[in-house]
């Protein structure tokens, strides 16, 4: 919430000129959500030092009437970062405060702007998502020097780590609008939280300030990526509110790899589908509908069924297959229910094939007793095709520290025998013959990435 | 309850007729159908959609259970089938009412008719029509068929008389003994009934209480002394002092002595003999006795059923051969088991009726309630037991057999234990349409609870998800609403408040706890995993569980959990408290400190983060302000202000720092119970605050370590002494840094005349609301600002809260259905999806 921007430039007091304001008073700017101050703490002919500080309102951000429209859940919390670190609330101050030298305009002295000038500036709150290494990924590149200090979390409790807050001082030689539309951009981008604009056009704007810079920018694609995102899907307001103390911090995901090996699997899942004969299938946990999407064209499954525990995931895959849009005929043979498979469901009973892919592994390893049964006893369906992360491949995850899974919300995940145990087990309690399958490249030794297993009902 | 037919001609006066005698809700009018399908009630085109529209309002009131009356020609005896079919399918006597008007009269009327010509020859098929089936409404299924001949006989009916059918004893609400079947075994009745304080009185057996006697039939066959036993049971029902239905073998012993054909086995046999020394005269007495049981009853405002082999929910208080078939001899599976025997469907496990259904019929091993019902045919002439349920205390009474009469064809008692109850057997897995949609959840604190088909919704993913083993959760704990906004300029929260509240609702007495800072913990434990086993129906998951407020595990570390649930088990063992409640498991409301603990990725993704920013900002701001000032005076009131904001910040992190400690050992963790919610069959919410402290003290003072004996006080809110010095406490508890205190009323649930009252306030310190309100809160512009609040959502939520959690303990204490107690707890953790500002 506060920038300084100290100049050696000889002489330093240009400073006032370029930034519009002047060494000797202190002004004020009004901002929707706060108020900036703009004063000048060292002013000489060889140092100078413009202050731009925030004050923000905090009661006014969470509160509706008065606070800025668009806020979503982060921003209403009481309890915020916002009023004190360099945001986008920081972007918003400079582009109103320095609004001319933002613009490279200066009335009383037209030559300045063009002028590159020595320049240091102080960010003492700096959210950075990405560390020491993403700072320089930004700023390197742009010729600026660098001197960043993690703030801890709280110097009382060292076992709580370091803060994402860094002090950050930045050096380097630019004209003073170059030095605005770069902290303008990259502040957020460094904050990568929710921004507080939301309107298109403002975004637009926002983009023709960098387009000089940006375009040559080796990280330019993160920029932009981070810069856009203001509206990520969230989990319902609903479940948000109800996990507020319990819901974990999202971890990154071992993505990359995995992407492709998904499709593959749910390929390979159709496949199988489509040999049972089936004529009615279930995807139980059907997610945001990927495999709905390739079983639909399928003429042989005269009844699918996507059920999920998640009612958002269900909106999303109702959108993403159009199913509203297509041919009634069609509408007829696709349902999509909330459910779960820790409850009995008779919805789901009587089909023909029913498939649950990367599903078991998101239950409690105790709660699966109560899978079996609803599955097995009173589902029944004809055949069930169940895969599962093989566990045994995880050595290769380089970024995966031994004895860690893949996803922060798998329960566990199984070896193949583990798996092959637990499938016997169910088949010969209910009545299945099993088949078990590797899905993805076959490593000698570790297998592969996700297992499968096939029960075929015994009559 | 009946399914009455106007049954006449077109103009025979069957709406006039239906208008003076019955209530226009009753008269479902073909007419008044047609007319609503199609604006026209004489569109004869129409005919098909209002006779389906007749049909569906029929059945939805005869599903209801209330009279209903069809005012159509219903001359011909193919539409009168599809009435008598309707009243089977609900149950109900299908009865006739016919308006034979003379043809001339009929014609006369229809001339004269301004609204509607029927033309003569449909007129005259009617007629023809009607007269020939008057003589075969009896054979066609009618149970009663009036007949009215002319204008005359119909003007001379003044009124309908209502009779109630046989089987409704609703007025008549006990205290009962209810026994099961006795089969001849007279000894251990005569035992039996001495047991329950019966007593021969004027040759009938009679309770000085007043308590009546129900058998549940099959008082005859198989056993030594049939002929006694009906004597005793008939003295008794003959004169008033108890009832009896029918039993299958009652039945049958009937029409063996009206001389029909039926075989003399499965123990008719020892009856005939036994009845063969018997005078004549007895045997015409038994006679009328035997054919005027009635095969079922309906006890006590419809709460209690009885019936010999049970009834389904649908058949109560009905009528039909259906519903009779069913009480004598229950349903079958149509399949033969090893024994020979039929297999009997188990209708009692599809119950889910409001009445409790008492019954017989099928001898078990031991009486066990299942979905509200209980078979107590403990076979005592297959030398088991002769049992009594007594209504409503809900206590089995029984006496062994004096010896084994006969050897049943099926064992009694199966190879092996019985694993778990009957109960908890059924309820291994719950059926998801029990709980979505939009549910309306009955509480026996006279308030029905809704939950909206949105909240559900957002209830079934996070129960599936997250929530542990839903046989471990039988309480999820109410939101708690803080008390009205502070009048006083400093303060937010204020103890002041919570008192008018409860003052307002005639309270005079409340309890003051501490309110710590941790995690809401609900926590169950056990003496060992087999007391588990046995109240919970677990097996396997330790002897306990720590539960959040919305049904999560607390600890990621199962073992961490158990070594603290061993410690507070200990704790129970040698303070006495399991013997004290007569228990081996308890359920206790709490909370779990460290805060830090649970709350870590929280504190770190906030608390501790708004900390270190806010203090470095304010830091560097106050730096440059006071270098700025050196030089430019108009910058010192900025300088001011961000020196009081740099102060806020410090005083933010000192008050989060409060609640967090480093957790090494189990040592570190701090329990504090609160309420003692249930032990084995019982819950404590009749007992007192002051009660459940010291109780818990008592408990706490096994583990000073771990356990923590919440401080409190009592006090009278009249009594200023008092209030002030209540005042002060919590002055100093918010000095020391402690969250604040709770106010409950001094008895756990609190009647007034609007409701319940709030089960806790809480009043938060002025330092600890900074965790809540940000570090700013205290600046005048703020706090005017906050003081903007309203509790009506959160404390309307609190009360639903409240009275839902606890239903969903009586139910498990009561061994209810799972399905009931987990509907409760569904139902708390759907209504904390409620958008209610998450601040209060």
């Amino acid at each position: 919430m506060l920038l300084t921007i100290t100049t050696t430039h000889k002489p330093a007091t240009d400073l006032g000129y370029l930034l519009h304001k002047r060494p000797d008073k202190t002004q004020q700017v009004e901002l929707s959500g706060g108020i900036a101050h703009v004063f000048y703490p060292e002013v000489s002919e060889t140092r100078c030092t413009a202050a731009l500080l925030l004050d923000i309102d905090p009661v006014g951000l969470v509160r509706k009437d008065n606070g800025p429209a668009g806020n979503d859940f982060a921003l209403q919390q009481y309890v915020n970062d916002r009023p004190y670190v360099a945001s986008s609330f920081m972007s918003a101050a400079i582009a109103k405060a320095y609004s001319s030298a933002l613009n490279g305009r200066c009335k009383d002295r037209p030559e300045l702007p063009a002028t590159p000038m020595p320049f240091e500036i102080r960010l003492p709150v700096l959210p950075v998502r990405g560390g020491e290494a993403l700072l320089n990924d930004l700023f390197l590149p742009l010729g600026y020097t660098i001197i960043a200090t993690r703030l801890p979390l709280d110097e009382k409790f060292p076992a709580w780590g370091e803060s994402r807050y860094f002090d950050v001082t930045l050096v380097n030689t630019v004209t003073m609008q170059q030095l605005l539309s770069h902290l303008y951009i990259l502040i957020p981008v460094c904050d990568n939280d929710k921004h507080y604009w939301v309107g298109k056009e403002e975004v637009d704007k926002l983009m023709e300030k960098g387009k000089a810079w940006l375009d040559q920018h080796p990280a330019k694609e993160l920029i932009v990526q981070r810069y856009l995102r203001h509206h990520k899907a969230l989990i319902s307001d609903a479940i948000q509110s109800l996990l507020k103390e319990e819901l974990p911090e999202v971890e990154a995901e071992v993505v990359a790899p995995r992407m492709r090996a998904h499709d593959a699997r749910l390929l390979m899942v159709k496949d199988e589908l489509l040999a049972t004969g089936a004529k009615s299938v279930a995807d139980l946990g059907c997610g945001e509908g990927k495999l709905l999407r390739l079983l639909l064209p399928e003429k042989q499954f005269e009844k699918i069924l996507g059920m999920d525990v998640s009612y958002r995931s269900l909106e999303i895959t109702q959108r993403k297959l159009k199913i509203d849009r297509l041919p009634l005929s069609q509408q007829e043979r696709i349902q999509l229910v909330q459910g779960s498979l820790t409850y009995r469901d008779k919805r789901i009973e009587g089909m023909d094939a029913a498939a649950l892919v990367e599903v078991i592994e998101h239950l409690d390893e105790p709660r699966l007793a109560t899978l079996e049964k609803v599955l097995f006893e009173y589902a029944r369906p004809a055949h069930v095709i169940i895969t599962t992360p093989n566990a045994e491949y995880n050595v290769k995850f380089e970024s995966l520290f031994s004895g860690h899974m893949r996803h922060s919300d798998h329960r566990f995940e199984w070896t193949r025998e583990q798996f092959r145990n637990w499938g016997d087990r169910l088949g010969n309690e209910y009545g299945y013959a099993v088949q078990y399958k590797a899905v993805g490249e076959e490593d000698a030794e570790i297998g592969a990435l996700t297992q499968m297993a096939i029960f075929k009902k015994k009559e | 309850m009946s399914l009455v037919l106007l049954v006449g001609a077109s103009s025979s006066g069957k709406s006039t007729f239906a208008r003076k005698h019955f209530k226009p809700t009753e008269v479902v009018s073909s007419d008044a159908c047609r007319a609503a399908v199609s604006d026209d009630e004489n569109n004869l085109s129409a005919t098909t959609d209002a006779f389906d529209l007749v049909r569906f309002i029929a059945s939805k009131r005869l599903k209801n259970g209330l009279l209903t009356v069809i005012d159509a020609t219903n001359v011909s005896e193919d539409d009168r089938k599809k009435w008598v079919a309707l009243a089977r399918e609900y149950h109900v006597l299908p009865v006739a009412i016919v308006m034979n008007q003379p043809e001339k009269v009929l014609d006369e009327r229809s001339a004269a008719r301004t609204d509607r010509q029927v033309p003569g020859h449909a007129l005259h098929r009617q007629w023809v029509q009607l007269k020939r089936s008057i003589h075969r409404l009896k054979l066609e299924g009618f149970r009663h068929v009036h007949e009215l001949r002319g204008q005359a006989e119909i003007d001379a009916i003044t009124h309908i008389e209502r009779d109630k059918l046989y089987n409704n004893k609703k007025e008549v609400t006990g205290p009962f003994d209810i026994i099961g079947d006795i089969h001849g075994c007279y000894n251990e009745l005569v035992l039996l009934l001495t047991k329950l304080g019966y007593a021969p009185q004027q040759g009938v057996w009679r309770h000085p209480e007043g308590r009546k006697p129900i058998f549940l039939g099959d008082l005859c066959d198989r056993g030594p002394a049939t002929p006694a036993v009906l004597r005793l049971v008939m003295d008794i029902v003959k004169s008033d002092n108890g009832y009896c239905v029918a039993g299958n073998h009652d039945v049958k012993l009937l029409r063996w002595l009206n001389g029909k054909h039926v075989q003399v086995r499965h123990g008719l046999e020892k009856t005939v003999e036994q009845l063969a020394k018997e005078p004549a005269a007895f045997i015409e007495e038994l006679k009328p006795f035997l054919d005027g049981l009635i095969s079922h009853y309906v006890f006590d405002n419809g709460k209690l059923v009885v019936a010999h082999a049970g009834l389904r929910e649908e058949m109560h208080g009905r009528g039909s051969g259906a519903v009779r078939e069913f009480s004598l001899y229950g349903e079958t599976t149509g399949e033969i088991d090893e024994f020979g025997l039929p297999v009997r469907y188990n209708w009692a496990s599809e119950y889910s009726g409001k009445a409790m259904v008492v019954y017989g019929h099928t001898p078990v091993p031991q009486a066990q309630w299942l979905n509200r019902t209980i078979d107590i045919d403990t076979g005592c002439v297959f030398g088991g037991h002769l049992t009594a349920l007594r209504y409503p205390e809900r206590e089995l009474v029984s006496v062994p057999a004096a010896e084994v009469y006969v050897v049943s064809a099926r064992p009694l008692l199966p190879s092996g234990t019985v694993p778990l109850s009957l109960q908890q057997a059924n309820d291994d897995v719950l059926d998801i349409a029990d709980f979505t949609g939009k549910q309306i959840i009955e509480t026996r604190f006279g308030q029905n609870v809704t939950v909206r088909e949105e909240n559900s919704i957002a209830a079934l993913e996070v129960m599936s998800r997250f929530a542990i083993n839903p046989q471990w959760l039988i309480y999820l704990p109410p939101t708690m609403s803080p008390s009205e906004t502070s009048k006083l300029e400093d303060y937010l929260e204020y103890p002041q408040e919570a008192f008018s509240y409860f003052k307002g609702v005639g309270v005079t007495k409340v309890v003051c706890e501490e309110k710590h800072m941790g995690s809401r913990a609900v926590v169950i434990v056990a003496k060992n995993e087999q007391a588990v086993k046995e109240a919970f129906g677990i097996t396997g998951e330790g002897i306990g569980t720590i539960y959040t407020r919305t049904g999560r595990a607390y600890f990621n570390d199962k073992a961490v959990e158990q070594e603290l649930l061993q410690r507070l088990n200990l704790a129970l063992e040698t303070t006495g408290f399991y013997e004290e409640f007569n228990t081996d498991w308890a359920c206790f409301d709490c909370e779990l400190m460290p805060w830090s603990a649970k709350a870590q990725s929280l504190l770190q993704t906030q608390y501790a983060s708004v900390g270190a920013a806010s203090g470095r900002a304010m830091d560097i701001a106050v730096q440059a302000l006071q270098q700025t000032a050196l030089r430019n005076p108009s910058a010192v009131p900025l300088l001011e202000k961000y020196s009081t904001r740099k102060q806020q910040a410090a005083q933010f992190t000192d008050a989060y720092r409060q609640y967090c400690w480093p957790v090494n050992s189990i040592a570190d963790y701090k329990l504090a119970p609160f309420h003692l919610l249930a032990t084995a069959g019982k819950t404590y919410t009749s007992r007192d605050h002051e009660w459940h402290m010291e109780t818990i003290a008592r408990v706490c003072r096994g583990d000073e370590q771990v356990l923590l004996a919440t401080n409190y006080r009592v006090l009278h809110l009249e009594d200023e002494i008092d209030v002030n010095s209540a005042l002060q406490w919590w002055l100093e508890l918010t000095a020391k840094g402690g969250e604040g205190m709770v106010v409950k009323p001094y008895d756990f649930i609190h009647q007034h005349p609007r409701g319940i009252a709030q089960p806790a306030i809480k009043i938060r310190g002025r330092e600890y609301l900074r965790i809540i309100y940000g570090p700013e809160y205290t600046a005048p512009e703020n706090l005017i600002r906050l003081k903007q609040r309203g509790l009506s959502g959160k404390r309307s939520l609190a009360m639903r809260e409240f009275v839902l959690g606890l239903e969903g303990l009586e139910n498990f204490v009561q061994k209810e259905a799972l399905r009931k107690v987990h509907a409760c707890v569904f139902g708390v953790l759907a209504l904390e999806s409620e958008p209610v500002d998450p601040r209060l």
